[in-house]
């Protein structure tokens, strides 16, 4: 009951941010010179004015701007996403059919930050100012300041071109029919580098964050009570620093589940996956207002998901909290 | 036998229209998978609408033109079989070829032929419009006789130049009902062609797979053909590297990448197979700007700007200096007498400025100007960084203003907020198709591509009109040759330099470019070698 009512409380708080939103965005495309015909005629290689009047037409760009935007929240009451011009579909069933790919991009590349960053952050805490945390928070810095596309480009020459351990790009061998197991093993492949890229820098961030995280906990009070009690080490750290260290990460897994969802256009587009984020990208390019407010609108959804559950999770690591509001 | 160098090879392919025979004969071998680099998605694959390099390398092989072009760059029947002009040029007969099948089982007829010129070619293609705007009627006296008639005269070369590119015949079953548009048709294509349609995951892959019942005898000799999207330029050529993709076509790979793989003996770097896809870098003027329309500070921007030395640095063996809007490699057209040119001279340029009454102010600067780079090219983004640091020379600041492909025609072609813009011309294989209308005044406002510079000349006006309704081959020529003396005298635009799109192929691939739209061509006769 109580979640309930804390979704219906965080539900009613972000519809005026997703309106903000989507009407800002609205307005701020409007501000790049040409639409959507232009960028056809851009990609046709010309074409007559009464072919470009009847296109627009087409597009239902013929209506001033506020006329656009009214129609488009119009539809948007009754859930309807519109239909994209470069796709010629509807926009749901585009996002849809990209949704899979970011997910699980951005899914494996957190769950690969988050707990490799954990184990590092904790063990370069433990030996603080020694070397394995010198080593340690040295590549987290590497990893830390690399571009990615360099990173997945290096990758690539790297495992792809002289190894030719992994596959260079792509989303699943295209030249077999595979099915079961055989199918999901091949996804999986596809992904390993593109998980590493987009990871990496995640885990450096975790991993910081995490060890200053476990120093800080590690000069309070109760930790000194615990070893007092004559408690192990290791069970001080597994049991009572760790869990209350853990709050800054789920803080920032909330905050980045935004980021990589926009974050990841770079990799999706070095490792031809695709994704939300390259999606987003040429739909700017193409001025397709529809698909890129759709995206939005559902990138907007999935982050407020994710940062509701995030909450829900505070609450268990720290009764405090609940106990609080 | 010793092998020509990469070098002899480009010179070879950038100078000669004729692409070079393949040297040893071998016996096609049946079957294997090509995959081709897909750099930009399109909206639609069906080439009948929307005439561009990125439709025909797809489309190009599930649909079929009623003619294409052959190894010597002549045209070549395919859907048509032979074809006569009636000499007043009002007329123009096609027989067309007998026993061929769309992919889905229906027989290919004149029918489908008027259908797709009437309403696709005349209506809604790109420069089909303007081709076919006096096109009155296709009659079919029988399935396989196609008669157009023009209401006014259209030169034979003019129309069978144009067709390879702009003569894609459609199914007229599948699309005579409905919004031609819309129809599921577009980014499914069905055609006669070697290859038939199979799926499309939109930001993954299209595949195709051969087509068993096509017309030529034990044709086509692989088995599939699959493209791969790939946007990012430094990952294509990885994939290149790792064998994923097998071709990538029309310069879509980065200049180091080109010229590095074609060092690299798995590969072959080449313009050969895309004579017929020449493009001129441009540098148009703003008239409104009153001091760009003095012709002295135009030629002086000519004058100081050292072509030769921009091409050998930046873009290496693929490109050459350009002599006018008629590239050379045009061979019908191209005239034979010497045009006005702009050499290199920072003297002169100084003195014409002067004259023209820009004379130096505070800190030896001129005037200033805004240039807008088209975003279609790394060689565009080098060439405005060079026209920035040499206009600096004479004393004209340039700022660049850079945009995306929408944001730049808006601003050139519709806003005319430019003082200097620079792009692409594209030469379509005759200078009525897309040429002229860079010069010819009276284009409506928002034409891309079109003569938006606020510039009229009535004589040149009227040679573009008398050429292309010429029909004596002879005289058209010289009536081009006209064209383009009072184009490089009057210097409305400027397009100094000549390009021939790049393919890369894996040197697996054979009977590879082997006529001058190869990449946009039906590929029946291409194989792999194991």
């Amino acid at each position: 009951m109580r979640v309930l009512q804390l979704a219906l409380r965080r539900l009613a708080a972000s519809l005026p941010t997703l309106l903000l939103i989507l009407v800002g965005l609205f307005l701020l495309l409007q501000l790049a010179p040409g639409d959507t015909v232009d960028a056809l005629m851009a990609q046709m290689g010309g074409g007559d004015q009464a072919l470009a009047e009847e296109l627009r037409r087409f597009y239902g760009l013929d209506v001033g701007i506020a006329a656009q935007l009214g129609r488009y929240l119009m539809r948007l009451v009754t859930l309807d996403l519109g239909f994209s011009s470069i796709y010629g579909k509807p926009v749901a069933t585009v996002i849809l059919e990209r949704l899979p790919a970011t997910l699980l991009l951005m899914v494996s590349a957190l769950s690969f930050a988050f707990f490799f960053g954990l184990v590092l952050g904790v063990v370069a805490a433990r030996r603080v100012n020694k070397w394995p945390d010198t080593l340690i928070s040295t590549l987290g810095l590497v990893f830390y300041a690399t571009p990615s596309f360099w990173f997945g480009l290096m990758a690539i020459v790297l495992f792809s071109v002289y190894l030719q351990w992994l596959p260079a790009g792509g989303f699943g061998d295209i030249t077999q029919n595979l099915t079961g197991i055989a199918a999901v093993l091949d996804i999986a492949r596809y992904l390993v580098l593109p998980t590493l890229t987009l990871g990496l820098i995640f885990l450096a961030i975790y991993l910081r964050i995490m060890r200053a995280s476990m120093l800080e906990v590690l000069s309070l009070d109760f930790v000194r009570t615990a070893r007092a009690k004559g408690l192990s080490e290791t069970r001080v750290v597994a049991r009572h620093v760790l869990r209350n260290a853990m709050l800054p990460m789920v803080t920032l897994i909330g905050l980045q589940a935004g980021t990589m969802l926009g974050g990841s256009v770079v990799v999706e587009s070095v490792f031809a996956l695709p994704g939300l984020g390259r999606l987003a990208y040429e739909s700017v390019v193409q001025r397709d207002l529809n698909t890129l407010l759709g995206i939005a609108f559902i990138s907007a959804v999935l982050v407020i998901c994710i940062n509701f559950l995030v909450d829900i999770l505070y609450a268990r690591l720290d009764p405090r909290i609940s106990a609080g509001s | 036998m010793s092998e020509p160098t990469r070098r002899e090879m480009l010179l070879l392919g950038a100078t000669a229209m004729l692409p070079v025979p393949v040297a040893a004969q071998e016996t096609p071998r049946r079957g294997g998978a090509l995959t081709v680099h897909f750099a930009t998605e399109q909206r639609i694959l069906n080439p009948s609408l929307q005439a561009s390099t990125g439709v025909y390398i797809v489309g190009g092989k599930i649909q079929e033109a009623l003619l294409d072009l052959d190894a010597q760059g002549n045209p070549v029947g395919v859907l048509a079989e032979s074809w006569e002009s009636a000499p007043d040029g009002l007329t123009h007969t096609f027989r067309l070829r007998r026993g061929v099948s769309w992919h889905d089982g229906k027989p290919f007829t004149s029918a489908d032929v008027q259908f797709t010129a009437m309403e696709m070619w005349k209506k809604i293609l790109n420069y089909g419009t303007t081709l076919q705007q006096f096109l009155t009627e296709v009659q079919t006296p029988d399935p396989h006789t196609a008669v157009f008639k023009y209401e006014k005269p259209m030169p034979q070369g003019l129309l069978l130049r144009a067709l390879p590119d702009l003569g894609y015949v459609s199914p007229k079953h599948v699309f005579e009902t409905g919004d031609i548009r819309q129809n599921p048709a577009n980014t499914a294509p069905i055609g006669t062609g070697p290859f038939k349609f199979v799926q499309y995951e939109r930001g993954q892959f299209i595949i195709a797979d051969r087509n068993p019942n096509y017309w030529r005898d034990n044709m086509p000799y692989l088995d599939r053909v699959v493209w791969r999207v790939v946007s990012d330029r430094a990952a294509a050529a990885a994939q290149l590297e790792s064998g994923q993709i097998l071709f990538s076509p029309y310069s879509s790979l980065s200049i180091a990448d080109l010229q590095r793989l074609g060092r690299d003996p798995r590969f072959e770097a080449t313009t050969r197979g895309n004579e017929g896809n020449v493009r001129t870098n441009t540098l148009e003027f703003n008239f409104r700007n009153p001091v760009l329309a003095d012709i002295r500070v135009r030629k002086a921007i000519a004058h100081s700007l050292n072509v030769p030395f921009f091409i050998e640095n930046f873009l290496g063996p693929f490109a050459k200096p350009g002599t006018g809007p008629i590239p050379s490699v045009s061979t019908d057209y191209y005239p034979t007498a010497p045009m006005p040119q702009y050499g290199y001279d920072v003297a002169l340029a100084n003195r014409l400025l002067d004259e023209a009454g820009q004379r130096r102010g505070a800190g030896g600067v001129r005037f200033s100007v805004r240039l807008l780079p088209a975003p279609w090219g790394e060689d565009i983004a080098l060439w405005a960084t060079f026209i920035q640091q040499s206009l600096q020379q004479v004393g004209i600041r340039v700022e660049i203003v850079r945009n995306d492909a929408a944001g730049f025609l808006r601003s050139v072609y519709n806003d005319w907020n430019f003082d200097l813009a620079s792009g692409w011309h594209q030469y379509r294989s005759d200078p009525a198709v897309s040429t002229t209308v860079w010069y010819r005044s009276g284009s409506p406002r928002g034409a891309p591509w079109t003569n938006q510079w606020g510039w009229k000349d009535d004589r040149i006006d009227g040679i573009i009109d008398a050429a292309a309704t010429e029909v004596d081959p002879v005289k058209r020529k010289a009536l081009y040759a006209d064209f383009v003396r009072s184009a490089q005298t009057e210097l409305p635009l400027w397009m100094p330099i000549e390009q021939i799109f790049v393919s890369v192929f894996n040197r697996r691939i054979r009977n590879a470019g082997n006529n001058p739209r190869w990449a946009s061509s039906t590929w029946h006769d291409t194989w792999l070698a194991s």
